[in-house]
């Protein structure tokens, strides 16, 4: 029997409250009927005896109190899954956005998920050839990873993004299908994922779920949620491989700080909710392998920094639950590096069991700890270099400096288009090696120096 | 069972009313999944419940259980080995139960009821005992003797039976104190320590087997440590290198809030890690709990608790046990979101007033006991608690509060880690105020004059750090002969001795011994070389790219064939 409460006594933003709830539920949806008859959908935040707190996904605008109805539902929010959304697009709310008809259901999947019982997780170990040599190189990307790409503001990571979905594959040449999830993007952020995935044949094995800058605030928190869903879906119950793209993260962030503020909690660092760490893990930590499934989830969830500061809540809470980060430079970008990936402070977590001998090549994890470590070199040498002038350097110090300089200009740099392989990018990773003398090169293994080096006279 | 109802759900905190026996801290099941939840306020006619599952769904009107028992954990032999999550609730069984997601209102017991284990007594009829006696062993993985003990509540003084050697479960009675019935497991409420007789002065070093931490910032068995690093400073690197290879003769790892498949790395890979000592599996000594950090928040709170009463259950056999908790930040964390969902007045950054009071009474658990019983037995119990500052900024009050209380600092350093410099633990920032307890100690399984070579080598850096800016201003060349051989100096023992690569087999793990022929190696050759300097040589030709390649090669001499050292100079 479901209730219908014509008692809603305070509306604030995008919350209201309805009293005299009796057998209300925690977290259960609620459907509003404003006096014209419109249907608005919310959750509950808050049970208590005689109130209920709930939290509407669209605009509470125009809304009169007096005239409308709150209909409890009795079950937590849900959404209804097929083989069917693949080559789809939904708003935030789970409709369909693209006109098309509504999906035939075969499952209906509660969009909060479970956690995965760590006895249950198959450790993520499958190298991900993105062939962009900054990622596959030296940060590399395994299947069930979660690595976001911290950006800022007018920095290409969409173009990184969608250049990964159009590349990813495992090497035996399988590919993903794709979830993306936007949150609060701008109309031409959006149609350039859309166009990007059409033209490259990617959209037919794809769901996108939209909700952009001008559409309701609260449904960008249940979007993500609505995405990771039809991940799982398609992932452990069609055993597919899923990449995750999630964009963008901050105005997820923004979105919760929204509702938890209008809600007046005790707010936590920079005025976010206190939970925003575990809020943002109950996200996250939606990806991975499972034992026994042949599916699995990569998520690649970007986020903006605000003013590029790493240290802000958002992007810090983020690095402390994904497994690495793939940093975009300002500083890089402006002398014209495309893809302007700092590669110093970038870091994937998983990388150590997917490299190596029968994963990529015997020597990565050398040659990728060497180009980390005279890339680092180089880096100093050139600030000194600043302060005393070229001239002054050793000679050593002037090969440290012309290595920094060309592995930027070679390595890091790459075309939109460019799909190298791991072979390749280990290839030019030795051309570089090689520019600095032997007994620098403390990271690789004597073999593999004599096996791959360019120059292996001393 | 008292009964009382519902008034109120927000997120993991449920307000009942009805409940007149209740008491604080007691363990209630919640709603009609009876999902499982403890009394944290009461005030008035409302009790407020903090719960250890979702809470979706449940609503006002439905039932709330006492148990009339506190939150507590089960020991007993059956712990080892084990992967619990944060109340002690078996992760095995719970998939076997729900599946590769975790459901909610599972109830699964934490030790095996029907296992049978081979218990052998070490006492008889008659015998006078005392809380803390060893009645009998019992062998719970090969090379490890879990011992029986009178329970810290016994009464009875008198054993009036004791079972026989054979085989025995843990429900199975096998010894008497009068009346009072004693089996081979009991429980204990994990908010309470567990009785000693004695607190002691640490005045061992717990070996690691990482150069950086034993030579430079030693911990003590029994001593306090805490590793702060922003993310992507390999927090986590130490924390599982610290748990592979350090002496302890068990390991409590507590994954609080972590990453599920960082967890997931562990739960595979410390099965397949040997014992560097016994040559068994290192999970035969490791207990593991793991709540990741979409895990129920307030189970998370629990978590660590969980883990130092097992911990203490150790150390009350005698053994020597090292805690790691990994992040006690999310820990943190949790207390806040309770905290504020409580509406109770917030301290810095949010954070309850008595963050501090709690997180000080948790490290205060650790240290060198002497143990009830009447064979005075030593235990220790090390604890290394991880925090995660936001930011990276060590002035936030969870870092505070735990430098406050711990003796050990490893400052991870991310722009170390950013040169791949691993353990990137930073040797300006980092102490150890134990230096002077177990000096003696380091002498004696060092070798002779181990402080006098940390002493030199670490002067040697700090020195270095100060030629740094003349260098940064004028260039290597404005430095006399001596000051540059330093800075040479000072760059073997940051790469050669200071990075350790845990994932080369050969260097992950530095035995002491190994650790003084290398330090001391690197000393001599600076000291001879500063005469040579004197006499007019030029440093390249003391440090020829030749010993220079010796130097490098160190590490990689085998823990066997130390005299090599001898052959270096």
């Amino acid at each position: 029997m479901l209730k219908i409460y014509k008692t809603i006594t305070e509306s604030a933003g995008p919350l209201l409250v309805v009293d005299g709830g009796e057998g209300v539920k925690y977290d259960e949806l609620v459907e509003i009927e404003t006096q014209d008859g419109s249907i608005k959908r919310g959750k509950v935040l808050e049970a208590a005896k005689n109130r209920a707190v709930v939290q509407v996904f669209e605009d509470t605008r125009g809304m009169n109190l007096k005239n409308s109805k709150a209909k409890f539902l009795g079950r937590t929010m849900k959404f209804g899954l097929s083989s069917d959304v693949l080559g789809r697009i939904f708003d935030g709310a789970g409709e369909p956005k693209d006109g098309g008809p509504e999906v035939i259901v075969e499952k209906y999947l509660d969009i909060n998920g479970s956690p995965i019982n760590p006895y249950a997780r198959e450790y993520p170990e499958d190298f991900i050839q993105t062939g962009v040599s900054t990622i596959d190189g030296l940060n590399t990307l395994v299947r069930g990873q979660k690595l976001p790409i911290f950006s800022g503001a007018g920095l290409p990571h969409s173009k990184l993004a969608s250049q990964i979905a159009r590349q990813a594959k495992v090497r035996g040449g399988e590919k993903f299908s794709i979830v993306f999830g936007a949150m609060g993007i701008t109309f031409e952020e959006a149609e350039f994922f859309i166009s990007e995935f059409r033209k490259t044949k990617v959209l037919s094995k794809s769901v996108l779920f939209i909700n952009l800058a001008d559409d309701p605030v609260i449904e960008r928190i249940t979007l993500p949620r609505i995405a990771l869903t039809a991940a799982e879906f398609l992932a452990f119950e069609k055993d597919m491989h899923v990449l995750v793209i999630l964009t963008d993260m901050t105005n997820y962030c923004e979105a919760l700080r929204e509702v938890s503020a209008s809600r007046k909690e005790v707010p936590g660092r920079r005025g976010y909710p206190g939970y925003l760490y575990t809020d943002l893990s109950t996200l996250y930590e939606r990806a991975g392998k499972i034992k026994n499934k042949k599916g699995s989830i990569t998520q690649i969830p970007i986020l903006t920094m605000p003013d590029d500061d790493i240290t802000h809540p958002i992007p810090d809470l983020s690095g402390y639950i994904t497994e690495g980060q793939i940093l975009l430079s300002r500083e890089i970008h402006n002398k014209g590096i495309y893809p302007p990936v700092d590669v110093l402070p970038s870091l994937s977590r998983l990388k150590d069991k997917g490299i190596g001998e029968g994963k990529t090549r015997e020597d990565h994890s050398g040659v990728l700890n060497q180009l980390f470590a005279f890339y680092a070199r180089g880096r100093e040498v050139r600030e000194l270099a600043l302060v005393l002038g070229e001239s002054a350097l050793t000679e050593v110090d002037r090969k440290y400096l012309k290595f920094a300089d060309e592995f930027e200009k070679r390595f890091v740099s790459q075309g939109y288009l460019e799909d190298r392989s791991i072979e390749e990018t280990l290839i030019l990773g030795w051309e570089l090696i090689s520019i600095l003398p032997k007994e620098e090169m403390k990271r690789v293994k004597e073999e593999h120096i004599a096996k791959y080096a360019k120059n292996k006279a001393d | 069972m008292e009964k009382g109802k519902i008034k109120k759900v927000t997120g993991p905190l449920v307000v009942a009313e009805g409940l007149e026996d209740v008491k604080m801290y007691e363990v209630v099941k919640v709603g009609e999944d009876k999902i499982i939840g403890e009394v944290i306020r009461i005030q008035g006619e409302e009790v407020f419940i903090q719960v250890y599952e979702d809470t979706s769904g449940v609503g006002p009107g439905e039932p709330v259980f006492l148990t009339g028992q506190p939150l507590a954990v089960e020991l007993g032999p059956g712990l080892l080995s084990g992967i619990y999550d944060g109340i002690q609730r078996p992760l095995k069984s719970l998939m076997e139960k729900s599946g590769a997601f975790i459901g909610r209102g599972i109830e699964a017991r934490a030790l095996d009821p029907d296992k049978k284990w081979k218990f052998v007594p070490s006492k008889k009829e008659g015998d006078k005992i005392v809380p803390g006696d060893i009645l009998g062993t019992v062998e719970e993985t090969p090379n490890f003797l879990h011992k029986i003990m009178a329970p810290p509540y016994l009464k009875g003084e008198k054993l009036s039976f004791i079972a026989k050697a054979g085989n025995y479960t843990i429900e199975d009675v096998i010894a008497k104190a009068g009346e009072e019935e004693i089996k081979m497991s009991h429980k204990w409420p994990i908010r309470d320590p567990r009785p000693v007789k004695e607190k002691l002065i640490p005045s061992t070093a717990l070996i690691t087997g990482q150069r950086v931490i034993d030579t430079f910032f030693p911990v003590a068995k029994g001593g306090t440590g805490c590793v702060p690093g922003p993310f992507g400073s390999g927090k986590t690197v130490v924390q599982h290198q610290f748990a592979k290879w350090s002496d302890a003769d068990v390991i409590i790892f507590i994954g609080c809030g972590e990453r599920g498949n960082e967890m997931t790395d562990l739960l595979t890979e410390f099965p397949e890690i040997k014992d560097p000592k016994t040559g068994r599996p290192l999970m035969e000594r490791t207990v593991l709990i793991a709540n990741t950090s979409n895990m129920p928040v307030a189970a998370r709170e629990a978590s660590i608790y969980t883990g130092i009463t097992i911990a203490e259950y150790f150390r009350d056999m005698g053994y020597s046990v090292a805690l790691l908790a990994d992040s006690t930040s999310r820990w943190a964390e949790a207390l806040r979101e309770i905290s504020g969902r409580l509406e109770e007045m917030p301290g810095d950054e949010g954070y309850p007033a008595y963050l501090g009071s709690r997180t000080a009474a948790f490290y205060e658990r650790a240290g060198c006991f002497k143990c009830q019983g009447s064979d005075d037995r030593k235990g220790y119990l090390t604890v290394v608690g991880a925090v995660s500052p936001p930011g990276g900024d060590l002035s936030e009050p969870v870092t505070q509060n735990t430098l406050r209380v711990t003796k050990v600092f490893w400052a991870l350093d991310s722009s170390l880690a950013y040169k791949r410099h691993f353990p990137a633990i930073n040797w300006l920032n980092s102490y150890s105020l134990y230096d002077q307890n177990i000096g003696e100690f380091l002498e004696k399984e060092g070798g002779s004059g181990f402080n006098d070579y940390r002493a030199k080598a670490m002067g040697i850096l700090q020195k270095e750090s100060a030629l740094e800016e003349i260098v940064r201003l004028v260039g290597v060349d404005a430095l006399s002969l001596k000051d540059q051989f330093l800075l040479e100096i000072a760059k073997i023992i940051r790469e050669d001795f200071l990075h350790q690569n845990a994932f080369l087999d050969v260097d992950s793990f530095t035995s002491l011994k190994k650790q003084y022929f290398m330090i001391k190696t690197i000393i001599e050759i600076y000291e001879s070389g500063l005469k040579e300097i004197e006499q007019g040589k030029k440093i390249a030709d003391i440090l020829g790219r030749a010993l220079k390649e010796k130097v490098s090669k160190m590490k990689l001499v085998k823990e066997d064939n130390l005299e090599q050292f001898n052959l270096i100079k």
